[in-house]
Formats: C-alpha cells, structure tokens, sequence
C-alpha cells in the first residue's frame, strides 16, 4: 500500500507539468458540465418558483355553514396533491380586492351588498403542479355540492408543462453532450500520461510485476487527477456564480449555487471519471504490450 | 533449464524461426550468434516469454511458454534476469532505486530490500554509485546497474540480449568477466552477439543461426550440469 502511493505520488512529483496539465484539462471539462448544470439549476428554481404560483381556487356557495367548510378544508387537506389549503373568507375577498384592483377601488367602496364569493384556495405539493394532478383535484372539489366553482388556468398550466418538458428534453440531451465530451477530452489526456510512461511500464514487466501491480500506481493517480480536477470545476463554477450573483435575477429569486450534494456530486464524477479513464487506458495499453 | 521442440515462429513479413530445436542445461554459458535478423532476439524474446511459438514446444524454468497465463507471466520473470544493449533503466531513479524496484514488484519485505540491493552493487562493483542516476554513468556502468537488478532476484538464468553492443573494448570487458563470474556461480546464461572476439576468448557453448534456423551448435559446455527434468 505504502509502494502504490509512493509510486503515485512521484508521478505528480516527476512530470508536474504533465500532471498539472491533466488536472487542469479534467478540471476545465467539469467546468463546462458544471457551469450547465449552474445554468441547469438556476432554470428549474425559476420555473419552481413560477409553480408556486398553481394553485386550484374553489369558490363556494352563500350560506354554506362553517362547520361544513371546516370539514371539507380538512378532507381536501388530505388528498395527496395538496399542500395547504386556506378559507378566504367574502370579507377577506372584498378585502383583497380593494387592495389588488386599484382602479375598481371605487366601485369596491360604494357597495351595499359583498359581491364577492368565500372561497378555499388550494395548493398544490411540488411534484403534483402540472396539468393532469391540478385538472384531477379541480374535478374532485366539483363534487362538493356547496362549491359553486372551480378555477385553475388550466392553458397556463399546460403551457408551463410544456416549457418544463422541454426544458428537461433540452437540459438532458446538452447535459449528456457535455458529459460525454468531457469523458472522451479526460480519457485521452490519461492516455497521454499513460503512453508517456509507456517505457516505464515496459520494464516493470520486465522485472516481473504483476498487471495490477502496473495498475494500481496509475488508478490512484487517475483519481487523485480527477479529485484535484472536480475541485479545480467547483472552485470555478463557485467563482462564476459570484461574477453572476449580483448581475442576474432569475424570476423572483436571485441565482443560486449548487447544493452540496450536487457539488459533492461533481467532485465524485471527477474521481471516478479519472478512475474509470485510468482503467480503460491502462487496462488497453497492458492488454497491447 | 530451456528447451526448445522444432519450435517455428512466424510473423506476418516471413518466419523468423523455423524448426528449432535446443537444449540448454542448469548452469550452461551459451553465445547465441548470427547475422542481424537472424531470429537471435526472437529466440530471446520467445525465452521470456515476450512472444510465443506459433508451432512446437518451448519450456523455460518449468513454464511451458505457448501456454503461459497472464498469472504466470510475471512468476517467470521473476526466475529471469534479462540484460538489453540499450540498458533499459529508469532515468528518473537512482542506480540504488532502480535495482530496489525489481525486487519491490515481487512484493519482497522492505526492510530486507536495501541490504539485498547493496549485495548486487557490490557484486557488480558499483556500491559506491549506488545514488548516481543514469545519466551520470557510463555506458559500462549503466549496464552493471542493469546486470545486478537481474541478479537481486536470484535468476536461474540469465538472458542478455548484446549486453556489451553498446560499450567500448574496456567497458565490455568488464562486462563480460561480471557476466562469467554470475554463470560461475550456478546461473545459466543465453547471451546473444555479435563480438566474435568475446566468443573466442572462451570455449563457451555457441549456437549459430541463419534466417530462423540453427546452423551450427558447438554442443554442450563440459561445464554444465545436466538436468533431464526442467527446474
């Protein structure tokens, strides 16, 4: 174990520009995955935060008893498309209305009689704010007997169901482009190390080494490439994020970094790119010699 | 110790062996001689096991070449020594680094290395440039560095491949007699070359060949010892 690290490591040691190279290519093509990904998660927090505005409105009848509206706000609570629901009360609407239409303040004012329906304002959970689950729910409260109406902007709703399949078509296809480009610009650049060290290799067959002992030195470097190189991504998407952050706002919110878990992600991907490039170069150039 | 059994090799160009058949005993000197592309290096690659016979039978230290698994490959590397005209060292490792590695890759203990590695230096007369790096050697030197990481493992034979092409009278001298002295002590050795003058210095055992096939054979050294059953 001592010898593969030592052996490792003297590779950084013995060609540090080589090795610098490597880890900067590896670190540029993750920059490239990475910075989609940035752009990736920034459009889908936009469009979750253009979702937060689904919701499904019933309007009720005059008269409907409290207890009747209680009861029915904790059932339709419990369908499992639903997030939260709350009673906007005749007053509450006329309220709000006199707020919201400026322009009919007027006319809001000088009324004898609230015009304006009680109503149970329904949202929906992330993962249900589509077309299909709001149009499902809507029909549900329809059987309620004291509701009079339902809304819900149904053709917004599927046109934000359209960009949101297209966006993940897109994001998916551009996503696996960049992934695969950067596989094929870091494999080729482990092979560069792997051929430099071809005379290297050939004599430790030479002197009797055992094919994993050839390999061992060259995967833990691979890895440690990928390591320092996903390190190297995430400090330059970090970095990008911080030239962006105060120029770009993105909907209501400003723009995000990745979660840890997705930086932790990226990282992961690098070593086990550098690994799995050092594998199949290594395991390639054994197999030819 | 090596056998060969009407062993043909071929390559796409042509064949490079053809028909060859021979016998090397437990500690027996043997001069591979002929012209450049006589089939010398071929026969030497086939010995440790760099290619394999396309026909025939070939046994080296109990392996049976043709039927070498990966697995074995390195075991029987490590019963060899091998010596190349071109030296084959690693230049960013000290004389002393590059002998330790032969005997690392065999997984030997590491505190049992350095004392082994100072024993074949001093065999070769080098323990005083043991952390010279290559490049500050000479041609005669770089090849005793290579002679005693052949020697730290204890090979039962020795292969070398024009170990003196390289070297002036002076230095293949030296060679030479390091080479003799490591057969003197119980290793057999398959030398191929070209010195016609290092051949007739001694009455060492030569075998001829000529496009691939076995034209003269002096026949076994008196100094050998015989061995019916491969080691």
């Amino acid at each position: 174990m001592r010898l593969l690290v030592r052996e490792a490591l003297q590779t950084f040691r013995r060609a540090p520009l080589l090795s610098a190279l490597s880890i900067t290519t590896i670190g540029f093509s993750l920059y490239a995955v990475g910075l989609f990904g940035l752009v990736a998660v920034n459009l889908r927090e936009a469009l979750r935060t253009v979702e937060q505005r689904v919701e499904v409105v019933a309007y009720l009848l005059r008269a409907t008893p409290p207890e009747t509206i209680a009861q029915a706000s904790q059932d339709i609570a419990a369908f499992p498309e639903v997030g939260r629901v709350t009673f906007v009360s005749e007053e509450e609407a006329l309220k709000r209305a006199r707020l919201e239409l400026v322009e009919f303040r007027d006319a809001y004012r000088d009324l004898a009689v609230n015009p304006l329906p009680a109503s149970l304002e329904i949202q929906l959970k992330e993962g249900f704010r589509d077309a299909a689950h709001t149009s499902a729910v809507a029909d549900r409260l329809k059987g309620y007997g004291f509701i009079d109406d339902v809304r819900y902007g149904r053709e917004w709703i599927e046109k934000l169901d359209r960009l949101r399949n297209i966006a993940g078509l897109v994001g998916l296809t551009i996503g696996l482009a960049f992934a695969a480009v950067a596989v094929v610009i870091i494999g080729v650049t482990i092979r560069i190390t792997v051929l430099q060290r071809a005379r290297e290799i050939a004599i430790m067959r030479l002197v009797g080494a055992t094919n994993g002992f050839i390999r061992g030195p060259f995967l833990l470097e691979g890895s440690l490439k990928g390591l320092f190189g996903g390190l190297l991504a995430i400090a330059l998407c970090y970095g990008t994020y911080l030239l962006f952050r105060g120029q770009v706002e993105l909907a209501t919110s400003g723009i995000v970094f990745l979660k840890p878990a997705q930086v932790a992600l990226g990282v992961v991907s690098g070593v086990l790119i550098g690994l799995g490039g050092s594998l199949v170069s290594v395991g390639r150039h054994l197999r030819n010699v | 110790m090596i056998r060969f059994a009407h062993v043909f090799k071929d390559y796409p160009k042509g064949a490079a062996l053809k028909n060859v058949s021979l016998h090397v005993a437990k500690g027996e000197f043997v001069f591979l001689t002929g012209h450049s592309g006589a089939g010398k290096s071929t026969m030497l690659k086939l010995l440790y096991g760099e290619l394999r016979p396309s026909s025939g039978e070939l046994r080296v230290s109990g392996f049976s070449i043709g039927d070498l698994t990966p697995d074995e490959l390195p075991r029987l590397r490590r019963r060899l020594g091998i010596v190349f005209q071109d030296f084959r060292l690693l230049e960013d490792r000290t004389a002393e680094e590059n002998v330790a590695f032969a005997l690392e890759v065999t997984g030997a203990r590491a505190d049992a290395i350095p004392a082994r590695v100072m024993r074949v230096l001093t065999q070769v007369g080098l323990a005083a440039k043991a952390l010279a790096y290559p490049q500050e050697l000479s041609g005669g030197e770089q090849q005793r560095v290579a002679i005693a990481r052949a020697l730290v493992n204890d090979p039962t034979i020795l292969i070398a491949d024009e170990p003196t092409g390289n070297l002036d009278e002076r230095a293949t001298r030296g060679v030479f007699q390091l080479i003799r002295e490591i057969n003197a002590g119980g290793t057999a050795v398959v030398m191929a070359t070209h010195d016609l003058d290092l051949i007739k210095q001694t009455t060492y055992r030569t075998v001829e060949l000529r496009e691939g096939t076995i034209v003269f054979d002096s026949g076994v050294d008196d100094g050998a010892e015989a061995d019916e059953e491969d080691a």
